[in-house]
């Protein structure tokens, strides 16, 4: 595997350590290649967790948390054979040890088997203010020693940020092989946001694409052509149970749930034209939004429910338009560039973050709306698909790389990128999903 | 790239030999307990091109090659980017598959629009559906009764060429009749 270190600041030699790790263990899974991070990296010790059970430890916690917080790109981490001393508990933390390293905080900890699972203890350091800034037990059931992990990476990274952490959550994409053989395959997978972990919620010799998750994270809407034809189901992850929702003449495609989980707004064309639709999921009515010859599709909501935000090349091009679901007035957003497509805002309000094409590329690319201004995030081409994560600090998307499919996260600022590299196939359509 | 160039090949005989396309059943299944990878989905080995003495052609008056039926030959129909206007090489021909269609009132045809990978999946899915209406259109308005067509859009999901280059996508941005 290679490592395409670029942009600005490469990170330590240790990310790298890391992110040849992963990508070592992860075979079948998506791995991860840190690709930029931020200019002044926050330096961080995770201490390899003491197992206070018996046996063989499992999974090293402190690992899966030291690749958590190097993947958010702001931190760079101190390799656990560059540690003067491996404290597990506060008392034993000797504060020169980590200051002559210039290392601002350490994070440490133990887990231990308990009759119902496992129990982590564990505390965050401030180095130089030379001050605890927690310390805490959690517990989990057993086999969930990674979402245990990713727990915590939740914690540190808030108590270091501000802003809550997104470890913890999964992502969906389409994994599709043999394209244009006769072999050909596409599988619905669901994954831990690392990657880990990678299920498979349905196979079909026909595309699947599309896929987006209900707000409470239970459940998944997609296209699927398994019938010849596309149509929108809806399927429950725990249970698998499935619903074919619509099944139009036409187009049956974008299906989005709005963000109080009651409606879905999607797209027809059974009236022999593209337009934007809502249905009620309790009532099972639809109620046609647009209303006009061009194509109208990919429709997202706002985070207050109030507007749907569409793609519609009413203009001649397609440009990002949003109408307020109860007024009907429709506004055009996007005026830079000849393409702008597949839009979501951010829960900000703020940005939309949409694919953007500049000199024939196709980019992602944020949009400040109260300034207008574009601002081009990823230098890959034909990327496509951006999905923000619950707490809006980066978007995933797919993009290609060597003739293959593959996913990407950038931040929302830009400063931050890393690919998830799949061995096998084109990985494409990722979303992410809501704080579960 | 061997097998790339080969299915290239394979294809381009594909189409010079008219065999409508086999349309490969809908068949899906939820998987909510994980698969393993069935060995079927790993590569296999493309099978060794066939050689079967290609039908002699035989043409019509406008010199639009035919099948032994009197089916025109060619059945797909190229677009330019973000495009759905019909060029005049493809109304000719066209004109011809609404003579057969319409000596042959009991043949359905389905036409599946596709778009290139470059802009976004949903929006090349609508652009797919654009491009079969318009060639709906053009038969219907040629006499063919609208219950012998059907229409579906694989925007960019079913590529002939899976690279990304100009000539992949020029191949992709197409219109196919299946019989």
């Amino acid at each position: 595997m290679v490592l395409a270190f670029s942009g600005r600041h490469p990170l330590s030699l240790l990310l790298l350590w890391i992110a040849l790790a992963l990508a070592a263990s992860a075979r079948g899974e998506l791995a991860i290649e840190i690709t930029q991070g931020v200019d002044a990296p926050v330096p961080v010790a995770v201490v390899p967790f003491a197992w206070q059970g018996r046996g063989r430890p499992p999974e090293d916690l402190g690992k899966i948390i030291r690749f958590d917080l190097a993947r958010s790109g702001q931190f760079a981490m101190t390799a656990p054979e560059d540690m003067l001393s491996l404290p597990s508990r506060p008392e034993e933390l000797y504060v020169r040890d980590w200051r002559v390293q210039g290392i601002a905080y350490v994070l440490l900890g133990s887990v231990r088997p308990t009759e119902s699972g496992l129990e982590a203890r564990y505390a965050l350091f401030d180095v130089f203010a030379e001050r605890l800034l927690f310390e805490e037990t959690l517990e989990a059931r057993a086999g969930q020693l990674r979402a245990l992990a990713h727990r915590i990476s939740d914690r540190a990274y808030e108590q270091l940020t501000g802003i809550p952490g997104a470890f913890s959550t999964r992502l969906l994409y389409v994994v599709a092989q043999n394209i244009a053989t006769e072999a050909e395959t596409f599988r619905l997978e669901m994954a831990d946001a690392d990657g880990a972990n990678a299920q498979t919620l349905l196979k079909s010799r026909e595309p699947i694409l599309s896929a987006s998750w209900s707000p409470d994270g239970q459940t998944v809407v997609y296209v699927s052509f398994e019938t010849g034809k596309p149509a929108i189901y809806l399927q429950e992850i725990a249970t698998g149970r499935r619903e074919k929702l619509t099944d139009f003449e036409g187009l049956n495609g974008s299906p989005v749930f709005s963000p109080d989980g009651m409606e879905l707004a999607l797209v027809l064309s059974a009236g022999g034209n593209p337009d934007i639709f809502v249905l009620n999921l309790e009532t099972r009515k639809l109620r046609q939004l647009t209303r006009h010859f061009a194509i109208d599709t990919e429709p997202s909501w706002t985070a207050d429910g109030e507007a749907v935000i569409f793609t519609s090349n009413r203009g001649g091009g397609p440009q990002i338009y949003k109408m307020n679901v109860r007024s009907r007035a429709i506004e055009r957003l996007t005026f830079v560039g000849d393409y702008n497509a597949r839009a979501r805002v951010l829960a900000d309000g703020r940005y939309l973050i949409f694919v953007h094409r500049q000199d024939g590329i196709f980019h992602i690319a944020t949009q400040d709306l109260e300034r207008g201004t574009v601002q081009i995030l990823t230098e890959t081409s034909l990327d496509e698909s951006p999905s923000v994560a619950p707490n809006g600090s980066m978007a995933i998307y797919a993009t290609r790389s060597n003739g293959r499919g593959i996913l990407a996260v950038v931040s929302i600022d830009g400063r931050v990128k890393y690919r998830l590299p799949s061995t096998e196939g084109d990985v494409r359509e990722p979303a992410w999903s809501p704080f579960l | 790239m061997n097998r790339m160039s080969l299915r290239t090949l394979l294809l381009s005989l594909l189409a010079a030999l008219v065999l409508a396309g086999c349309q490969s059943t809908g068949d899906a299944e939820v998987a909510p307990e994980p698969e393993v990878q069935e060995a079927t989905a790993e590569a296999a080995p493309a099978a060794p091109p066939m050689v079967t003495p290609a039908p002699r052609p035989v043409t019509n008056e406008e010199g639009f090659p035919l099948d032994a039926s009197g089916r025109p030959i060619g059945y797909v129909f190229y677009f330019e980017f973000d495009r759905t206007e019909l060029k005049p090489r493809a109304r000719a021909l066209l004109a011809e598959h609404a003579e057969y269609l319409k000596e042959n009132g009991s043949v359905r045809i389905t036409i599946q629009g596709h778009a290139d990978e470059r802009g976004t999946r949903e929006y090349n899915l609508a652009l797919g559906e654009r491009r079969a209406s318009a060639v709906r259109d053009y038969l219907q308005s040629m006499g063919v009764a609208s219950s012998q067509l059907r229409i579906v859009s694989y925007g960019e999901e079913r590529p002939v060429d899976p690279r990304s280059t100009e000539s992949a996508w020029s191949k992709n941005r197409r219109v196919e009749l299946a019989y």
